[in-house]
């Protein structure tokens, strides 16, 4: 029989420990364990990009992860982008000015990818911005708008 | 609740499968835990292989480039060694799932996965690619085609691993090509794929020409005929269409949920024609 294991690992800007099954998977130590509800669920099989994470920088998905491998790693959900000075972040700020949340349920999600392409990528075209939100689904069809807000991000000095 | 384990080594690893035989592996997980999700396979443990650092990146050997079975698609995608020599394994890696997939998955699980679908195998297949299994007191080599013997199986035995990929690099085929056709553009399993390599002269005869198609069969499909026949022909509209007949007969596509084989023979016949794009 396994029992739970301490896991290691930064959340957010903070070094945290949790005690968790090993193949619990990060979605639900997210949403159940932590309480941190910011990361949604929808198809939990890689398809719609809601449970974004980054993980060392790099976008990932919480649905097809399991908490054993956060050991060590640096992780930021959307809860850590507004943590930082006390205010919304660029891209969710501009999110806001442009309308391009209608549930919203798919905005975490859409946020995190919009904030992996600008940092690698600060002045994206378009299509660019198209392709870094391919693996999000918005089952509003909000993307025009999600896609301006993106692109007006960009166009900022302080662009994340 | 299942057993993980999460070796940093491969001597971890060696130890791991002696002591837990039958537990599964994975990489970046997305084609496994879809399935354990989903109630399909049910490991008594599992091992993540993700932080074996021997069997990440790209490595360039002499004549050969080594790519490890660990290297996430979203690597290859950048690697400056990849991208001069293979381009079209990079035009397949681009289409392959979605920004977040080519971050978690890997070059190794998708082979391993062995999907007809798979993106990335028909350019290893054109690419006459090696598979290179280890286990801990082994070492050996395989073709791609020998290595893959139907959808998810594979010539793997108890206790071997697939360290990576060995392809040549200096094959002078200057022109690369990739095309699959999907239900929609991102986040698609392909519906028929094809790629192709060729060497096509400055009077536009095509000199040397290797083809695999992707979803029209068990496995990926070549057909050593077509390509012979093709050789020596001008890159035509003409010329090409006077192969289509041989790959129709040659795949053997099936009806599901994505498209009926009729479509698919139909688009697999189509698909070569794109290849008049690259005539001079
Ligand atoms: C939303 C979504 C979209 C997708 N779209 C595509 C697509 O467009 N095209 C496509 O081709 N695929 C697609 N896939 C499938 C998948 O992402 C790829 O096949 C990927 O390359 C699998 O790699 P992985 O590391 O995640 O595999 P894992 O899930 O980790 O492993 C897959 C299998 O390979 C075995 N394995 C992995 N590495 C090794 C190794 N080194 N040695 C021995 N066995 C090993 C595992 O035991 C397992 O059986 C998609 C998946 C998802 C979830
Ligand atoms: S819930 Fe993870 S991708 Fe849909
Ligand atoms: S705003 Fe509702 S799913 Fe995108």
């Amino acid at each position: 029989m396994t029992s739970n294991l301490l896991i290691s690992f930064k959340l957010n800007g903070n070094e945290v420990q949790v005690d968790s099954a090993p193949d619990r998977r990060v979605i639900d130590l997210l949403r159940e364990d932590l309480g941190l509800t910011g990361t949604k669920e929808s198809c939990g099989r890689g398809d719609c990009g809601a449970c974004s994470i980054l993980i060392d920088g790099d976008q990932r998905l919480s649905c097809l992860m399991l908490a054993v491998q956060l050991e060590g790693r640096e992780m930021i959900t959307i809860e850590g982008f507004s943590l930082q000075e006390d205010r919304l972040s660029n891209v969710q700020q501009k999110f806001i000015e442009l309308g391009a949340a209608q549930c919203g349920f798919c905005t975490p999600g859409m946020v995190i990818s919009a904030t992996a392409l600008l940092r690698v990528n600060p002045e994206p075209s378009r299509s660019e911005v198209r392709q870094a939100i391919s693996g999000n689904l918005c089952r509003c069809g909000a993307y025009q708008k999600i896609l301006d807000a993106i692109e007006a991000a960009s166009k900022e000095k302080t662009k994340l | 609740m299942t057993d993980i384990f999460l070796p940093s080594d491969l001597d971890e690893l060696w130890r791991l499968l002696n002591i837990k035989p039958e537990a599964a592996l994975y990489a970046g997980g997305t084609d496994l835990l879809v399935k354990r999700r989903s109630g399909l396979i049910d490991p008594p443990s599992l091992v993540c292989l993700e932080r074996i650092q021997e069997l990440k990146g790209v490595k360039e050997c002499g004549d050969e480039v080594f790519v490890g079975a660990l290297t996430t698609h979203s690597e290859l995608l950048s690697h400056r060694v990849i991208r001069k020599h293979f381009p079209v394994l990079i035009q397949a890696i681009a289409v392959l799932g979605s920004p977040p997939v080519r971050n978690m998955g890997t070059i190794g699980g998708n082979i391993v996965t062995a999907s007809p679908a798979g993106d990335t195998l028909a350019p290893l297949y054109v690419l006459d690619a090696q598979m290179e299994i280890r286990s801990l007191s082994s070492s050996r080599r395989v073709p791609i085609s020998a290595f893959i013997l139907g959808p998810g199986q594979i010539d793997l035995g108890q206790g071997e691993i697939l360290a990576g990929v060995w392809i040549k690099r200096h094959q002078g085929f200057r022109l690369q090509h990739y095309e699959k056709v999907g239900r929609r553009n991102a986040l698609a399993c392909s519906v028929v794929s094809m790629a192709a390599i060729m060497r096509v002269s400055s009077d536009n005869r095509i000199y040397e020409i290797r083809l695999a198609w992707g979803s029209v069969g068990p496995t990926v499909m070549r057909f050593p005929e077509v390509e012979r026949l093709l050789e020596g022909k001008p890159l035509t509209v003409d010329g090409l269409n006077d192969v289509i007949e041989l790959v129709h007969a040659g795949i053997k596509p099936i009806d599901d949920i994505r498209a009926t084989a009729s479509y698919r023979r139909e688009v697999a016949g189509r698909l070569l024609h794109r290849l008049i794009n690259y005539s001079t």
